[in-house]
């Protein structure tokens, strides 16, 4: 696969996984591994003296760049005071701006996001927006200066896989930036879907941490987007209402057996 | 009186951050703190001294998508 670009730094993998959900830190190292992926993303809490092993030293260990979030901040205020926060603490100035809207569905604050995205970018992050799938609040991420757009497909922990596949095909369309599916995942059908639409990416967590067998499902949403790629690339064929035959009439035989009744008797 | 992690703590006003993380075993790295709903960044946190009712907050990387 050609490798992709986010704000001027190449990505090999396609996959971005999300942390959260993985029973054991065991289970995510061996995750991490068999995704291939080359970013994941962590959240910041308040520090727990009783938590045991250390998440920052397992992705040290895996060689993996850390993408902190904003998970469970309801205002532009309090992303952007996660996401300063987060960039002390892991010196990086990536983020996944989450801002939601709605406890029930996770499903984003527009206003809050794009006003968040907008005082990041101006103070030098390089924003990752969790959005909805409207290809308008797209453009205007894309008019503050993020870097990439992360439509669901799905709300967060569905797997509901894309719900609205025309939206995508439209965010694909009016963006240059990086689409990158975040949130909805289900299984790697749904991850071949979105690179068959056009998707430059695929994150998600729950899919794979919260699978029966994590570390395989991550091997399979892997091939899964190198599928979907390459698919994308092969050009599919036009969906058509009744059958095409793909053998030629021509040549075909015409068979008379003797019991038909149109056969001639034999002098 | 001092709040850290929205608990009352005993520690003393005047205390610096760096005494407080200390105070709750904080690690060396992946490690940020807000007192009053601002970043005191890294580099301050040996001279930062916290004022009374000042409420802080210590956190670092937990698993999240």
């Amino acid at each position: 696969m050609t490798p992709m670009r986010i704000a001027g730094h190449e990505f090999t993998s396609r996959l971005i996984l999300g942390t959260g959900g993985f029973p054991r830190l065991g289970t995510l190292d061996e995750a991490i591994r068999a995704s291939g992926t080359e970013m994941v993303t962590v959240a910041l809490r308040r520090i727990d003296a009783a938590a045991r092993g250390s998440l920052v030293d397992v992705l040290d260990a895996c060689g993996v760049r850390v993408l902190p979030n904003t998970a469970g901040c309801f205002t532009a205020r309090d992303a952007v005071l996660t996401a300063k926060l987060a960039r002390d603490a892991f010196e990086t100035e990536w983020v996944k701006l989450e801002v939601i809207g709605d406890e029930r569905t996770l499903l984003p604050d527009a206003v809050e996001l794009v006003a968040a995205a907008e005082q990041l970018v101006d103070d030098g992050f390089i924003v990752l927006p969790y959005t909805t799938d409207d290809p308008v609040l797209a453009r205007r991420l894309e008019d503050v200066g993020c870097a990439a757009i992360m439509p669901l497909g799905s709300p967060i922990g569905s797997g509901m896989g894309i719900n609205n596949a025309y939206n995508l095909r439209l965010i694909r369309e009016g963006t240059a930036l990086p689409v990158i599916l975040d949130a909805g995942v289900g299984t790697a059908s749904d991850a071949v879907l979105a690179m068959e639409l056009g998707c430059d990416a695929v994150l998600c967590a729950s899919a794979i941490s919260r699978a029966e067998d994590p570390v395989a499902m991550a091997r399979a949403i892997r091939l899964a987007i190198e599928a979907g790629v390459l698919a994308r690339g092969a050009g599919r064929i036009p969906q058509r209402r009744y059958a095409e035959a793909s053998t030629q009439h021509e040549g075909a035989p015409e068979f008379v057996h003797p019991s038909d009744p149109a056969r001639a008797p034999q002098a | 009186m001092i709040v850290v992690n929205g608990r009352d703590t005993d520690l003393s006003p005047g205390i610096t951050l760096r005494g407080v993380l200390d105070s709750v075993g904080a690690p060396g790295r992946g490690v940020a703190v807000a007192v009053d709903a601002e970043v005191v960044p890294r580099g301050e946190w040996d001279v930062f001294r916290v004022p009374d009712g000042a409420r802080v907050e210590i956190l670092t990387a937990v698993q999240g998508g």
